[in-house]
């Protein structure tokens, strides 16, 4: 098993952290990881991304142009990356924002509102986790124990208190993602 | 040995591998993208712990002349920068190889000339590899790859530098500083006790007692007859690392109709290729790099006798791809493939490139 994954958006939406607790997680699992984020002044209330890799081999390149699924959190991202998905593969985008949803027809796309949810439940803080619950419903890639494991090695431990927050908003993210297009 | 599991910025790894390999003293200047590696000590605060000294100069024209300092005494010293930077310390490094002294120099390349950009680059191997600064002399040069080898190059730099009396540069760049993968690390190597660093480093200048002649550390020489014989043993050394100390990892190359040869971040990228390009049908090989000098010659030239041709894959305008020409010497075509200035080519440009210069070369 190998999935490449981008993950991107505006910067301050919590992309680069997403990838972390996922990139974590898969080491917990036992699995090979990288995290490469796209670093420099863009990413000052630009736009951020970072391309994750969980593999049972060695990961050759860490640099990847074409993945498995793409996690869309903003416009300019989808009208980056929407043909950057392999055929077969999986975009999956928070709804809000987007003016010109994915037109691609050879590929799974995915809709979680998590923007959404996390404002009706006042969850601004873990509306990343919402979005990494969504892609784990449709790509169950690590499982939530190691979800679990990955939070506490990766957070600093004066914010474990935040753990069950966390997760409950993986569970939201589950329950709130839709299918738009399946192949 | 105990290990334990990190996950970690290639950055970070080799301020925790200062850490670990008993470091004496850092001295740097931030400049990105190899800012994380005093930002992680100034977070680990070594000092406490192992009594390593961290400390930002005002220019990375100070730190290296700190490295000079903190050599001649014997300690293990290192200072880290990326381009630019590295480009002030040329005078620095001419210095620390004509006066003999270990040291370790951490590159994370970004792309040039001048200020250039942030983003990764390959294009200061001739800096590097060919001197930067003035004189005949040699820089050891190891090319990380991975989190792990910027990890364990720092402690395999400290026996290199030690153990020939030469600096070592660890010539990265901006993707292997900045990815983050997983971390194996080691228990802790202590500092050297006064005792330890007179056996180890006999000729540093620790302090004369009346039963001896002074050390003196020095790279200037005024009798050129003198001096052409300090050059010799300069050149005998240099000849014995290529000798003793070639470093490269041979994937798929006993069958190989091509080969890939690169290092660093373009080795993984290069890895990729030779999958997709497995996917049609094409038998190539990776020759990737470990050591930049000593270059491995011998290995390139008995490929050149077996293969239809080598692409040379750099993020540079083709630097390397010279050394892997005059180790073929004709024996087969030895082409260039890279994207430059701050762009790194997908493992799909790779191939097609292998494709358009090898592959369907007339």
């Amino acid at each position: 098993m190998t999935e490449e994954i981008i993950i991107a958006g505006f910067g301050g939406q919590g992309v680069l952290s997403m990838g972390k607790i996922l990139a974590y997680s898969g080491a917990m699992q036992d699995k090979e990881v990288s995290w490469m984020p796209s670093y420099g002044p863009e990413m000052r209330g630009g736009t951020a991304n970072v391309s994750v890799i969980i593999s049972d081999e060695r990961i050759s390149s860490p640099i990847i142009s074409q993945f498995d699924t793409a996690i869309i959190l903003n416009q300019q991202s989808l009208d980056k990356f929407e043909s950057s998905v392999k055929p077969g593969g999986v975009l999956l985008y928070d709804p809000n924002g987007i003016t010109n949803p994915p037109k691609r027809t050879d590929i799974n796309i995915y809709k979680v509102a998590a923007t959404e949810k996390a404002a009706e439940l006042g969850l601004a803080k873990v509306f990343n986790m919402i979005v990494l619950g969504g892609f784990l419903k449709v790509k169950p890639v690590v499982t939530e124990e190691f979800i679990e494991k990955g939070l506490m090695k990766s957070l600093p431990e004066r914010h474990h208190g935040m753990i069950p927050e966390n997760l409950k908003a993986v569970q939201t993210g589950k329950e709130l993602v839709q299918a738009v297009h399946t192949l | 040995m105990a290990k334990e599991l990190k996950l970690m910025k290639g950055n970070e790894a080799i301020a925790e591998a200062a850490i670990r390999s008993g470091c004496d003293g850092y001295f740097g200047y931030p400049i990105t993208p190899q800012s994380e590696v005093m930002e992680h000590l100034m977070a680990e605060k070594p000092w406490e712990k192992t009594g390593m000294v961290v400390l930002q100069a005002e220019s990375e024209t100070s730190s290296i002349n700190m490295v000079y300092g903190g050599a001649g005494v014997g300690k293990k010293v290192m200072t880290s920068s990326s381009s630019p930077g590295i480009s002030l310390m040329q005078e620095g490094l001419t210095y620390l190889a004509g006066a003999e002294l270990p040291a370790i120099v951490v590159n994370v390349v970004r792309g040039g000339p001048g200020l250039g950009t942030i983003q990764p680059s390959q294009a200061d191997y001739f800096q590097a590899t060919k001197g930067g600064g003035h004189g005949d002399y040699q820089l050891f040069v190891l090319a990380p790859a991975t989190v792990q080898e910027m990890y364990d190059f720092v402690f395999l730099g400290w026996e290199i530098a030690f153990k020939y009396r030469n600096p070592v540069m660890i010539l990265s760049d901006g993707a292997i500083g900045q990815v983050m993968e997983k971390l194996y690390v080691g228990d802790y190597v202590p500092r050297w006790t006064e005792e330890e660093l007179r056996k180890n480093a006999p000729w540093a200048s620790f302090g004369k007692p009346a039963d001896r002649k002074h050390h003196i550390i020095t790279s200037l020489e005024l009798d050129s007859a003198k001096q052409e014989q300090h050059n010799h043993k300069l050149q005998a050394k240099y000849r014995e690392m290529e000798e003793k100390e070639v470093r490269f990892e041979a994937i798929n190359c006993d069958d190989a109709d091509y080969i890939f040869v690169a290092y660093g971040s373009s080795a993984r990228i290069a890895e990729k290729a030779m999958q997709l390009g497995k996917e049609k049908g094409y038998k190539i090989g990776i020759l990737r790099l470990i050591t930049l000098f000593p270059f491995p010659k011998k290995k390139i030239a008995e490929l050149s006798t077996k293969v239809k041709g080598m692409l040379a894959v750099e993020m540079s305008a083709g630097q390397m791809v010279e050394d892997v020409r005059l180790a073929a010497e004709f024996r087969c075509p030895v082409e260039h493939f890279g994207r430059y200035g701050g762009i790194i080519h997908t493992p799909q440009e790779v191939l097609e490139g292998l494709e358009e210069k090898i592959i369907k070369r007339k």
